[in-house]
């Protein structure tokens, strides 16, 4: 252990990254605590093999900010490779050792087969040992040389960490710019590192509760255009969207079954909001709650046996379980005076919430079969966590004055950083299933 | 059947209104015969400024004199019970709406910024829910009256402390006809 990694293990790490593409996606993101064991690697830059100019995207950069991102890994920055190698022959394992460099990625792009598209060709070393740990051709149609740049990402970091990686998913988010009669909601999906954003569907009346498909094609979520609540299922892709319920009162909360064929929604038609399940192929619901509390914010659990939601039956927001096929409500938030809109981990072990105590609300995690919850965010006003699909990172909707602003945390609570959309306010985060 | 009920409703109503009217010590007579002859309600209208405490007289939506130029109602965190203090804004509103029967009423519940959206939309329906209940208690019928949330959504303060929290927790009482 150097003395400067026992300097970072002594505080917290404060970096700004700046991408160089900043001005394109008007985004920024902040690591603003960070993992002083992140593990040493150097992304060498890729050379372009291909015919005509190299493209605009380096995905050595890319795959860095990814690593980087993640809090598990410190890439060696640019300035600092003393050499680039460009195939295995050429790498000199003292010079990295020398570093303190732990492991080394090279590759190359080339067009792909038929000139359309790319294949990016890369390696991973294990600089101590020498051995190389992974050797894969990735290949990606024209346009999509980012989204490969993740999947390589992907692929080292569950090579090196035992854990799929979850670079190559999107997120979707609410934004919503302009004050007062001149206010504007947007849904946006964009890639999982914030770029790429694109609008799903834009509305002058409130709109919220993005939640998607585990096919990780489609977006439930409500608005307000029609003038009171309605749930629409839009396919992000071709824009078609259908209507799946405007009743009389809330129609919220949607969140489709780990098979998509059922969708789990709030609909307060009976007088008070109850949890139902809809049939999205036959249009059939059933009610899976009755009770004259506040029932809302179902989350399926990952196999679809249960049905998470938020409860005030017993006079403060909980947590509360219910058997999918229906059955008596079993409470599984008991810490704090306000428990509510709970995400569940991909492999079904914790769920996290947002926990408010008097006027502060932060992201807190359960470990469902002990019982331990701790906090892991520092609030004031953090809400709607979303578990990245491989469990390692929670996004949630946290505030920079009266702005919305969107950051994630690492599910040990050790990593946080921000994302930062320059315009507006952005809130209500939804991270998508791994897109196969 | 249904027809009668609401009109001897409305009565009872008008007979309550105009008996509270007689008890507190105002010299304006003329104001409040106009109000309970239907014949002159006309020449009132042109001539001498409405009775504020006349819950019938439309006129009264625009006097800020008279309750029911009131229309919003402020709650207690994570409470949609109605405070003592806005019971009478809501019964001004109820003998209007009871004895108008092609008045329609919208109640817009919101909730403040804290804790989340799905539960805040509950939230504001429950006290939407709650004027409502008063509004039919006191002789509106139910097609009269509609309840939207918008929880959250639809903040008139956007800074993050009680003062602007308290005026976000409120039930909207809206005209879509009077």
């Amino acid at each position: 252990m150097t003395v400067t990694r026992i300097m970072q293990k002594l505080m917290y790490v404060w970096v700004l990254l700046l991408f160089s593409q900043l001005a394109q996606a008007k985004l920024e993101i902040e690591i603003i605590q960070g993992n002083a064991s992140a593990l040493p690697i150097a992304i060498i830059p890729m050379q372009w093999r291909g015919s005509g100019p190299p493209p605009l995207t380096k995905p050595a950069e890319v795959i860095a900010a990814d690593l980087y991102r993640s809090g598990l890994f410190a890439p060696l920055e640019d300035q600092d490779m003393v050499d680039r190698p460009v195939d295995a022959e050429s790498i000199r394992f003292g010079t990295w050792r020398l570093l303190k460099v732990d492991y080394i990625v090279i590759g190359w792009i080339t067009d792909a087969a038929g000139g359309n598209g790319f294949d990016i060709t890369y390696q991973l070393f294990d600089v101590h040992t020498q051995e190389q740990l992974l050797s894969q051709i990735t290949t990606v149609g024209p346009g999509d040389l980012r989204f490969g740049s993740h999947r390589v990402a992907d692929a080292i970091y569950q090579k090196l960490t035992g854990v799929s990686g979850a670079f190559s998913t999107r997120i979707a988010y609410i934004s919503a710019t302009g004050e007062g009669r001149d206010q504007n909601y947007q849904l946006f999906v964009a890639d999982a590192d914030g770029y790429n954003p694109q609008p799903v569907v834009g509305s002058p009346e409130p709109l919220l509760s993005p939640s998607w498909s585990h096919d990780g094609q489609r977006l439930a979520y409500v608005s307000f255009e029609k003038g009171n609540s309605a749930i629409y299922v839009q396919n992000v892709a071709t824009g078609a969207r259908e209507l799946v319920s405007s009743g009389k009162g809330i129609n919220g909360a949607p969140a489709f079954s780990p098979d998509d064929r059922y969708l789990a929604m709030t609909l307060s038609y009976s007088g008070n909001p109850e949890i139902y399940i809809k049939d999205l192929a036959t249009g059939q619901k059933r009610q899976l709650t009755n009770h004259w509390a506040i029932d809302t914010e179902p989350a399926w659990s990952p196999d679809g046996k249960w049905v998470y939601f938020t409860s005030d039956r017993g006079g403060r927001p909980q947590i509360y379980r219910v058997a999918a096929e229906g059955g008596k409500a079993k409470r599984i938030t008991r810490e704090g005076d306000y428990n509510a809109r709970t995400t569940i981990s991909p492999d079904g072990s914790r769920i996290a919430v947002a926990q408010g105590r008097r006027n502060e609300y932060r992201i807190a995690i359960l470990e469902l079969e002990t019982g331990r919850m701790r906090t892991l965010t520092p609030g004031v006003l953090d809400e709607s966590p979303s578990f990245a699909p491989n469990g390692s990172m929670i996004l949630y909707a946290t505030r920079e004055g009266t702005r919305g602003v969107l950051a994630a945390v690492s599910a040990d609570g050790n990593v946080r950083q921000r994302l930062i959309l320059t315009e507006g306010d952005v809130r209500e985060p939804a991270w998508s299933p791994v897109i196969r | 059947m249904k027809t009668t009920w609401r009109l001897l409703l409305a009565l009872v109503f008008a007979v309550a209104i105009s008996a509270c009217k007689t008890t507190p010590p105002e010299a304006d007579d003329s104001a409040s015969d106009a109000a309970d002859s239907t014949p002159v309600v006309e020449e009132a209208t042109t001539t001498a400024a409405p009775d504020p405490r006349d819950y019938t007289d439309a006129r009264n939506f625009d006097n800020s004199e008279s309750l029911l130029s009131k229309r919003v109602i402020y709650f207690d965190f994570d409470k949609s019970e109605v405070k003592a203090e806005y019971r009478n804004i809501v019964a001004a509103h109820a003998a209007y709406v009871a004895s108008h029967s092609s008045s329609r009423v919208t109640l817009e519940g919101h909730a403040d910024e804290r804790g989340t959206r799905e539960y805040n939309l509950g939230l504001g329906e429950r006290r939407g829910n709650s004027i409502s209940g008063l509004l039919s208690a006191a002789g509106a019928m139910g097609s009269q009256l509609d309840t939207v949330s918008y929880g959250e959504e639809r903040p008139v303060c956007r800074v993050s402390d009680e003062d602007c929290w308290s005026q976000n927790r409120r039930v909207e009482i809206v005209y879509t006809a009077r």
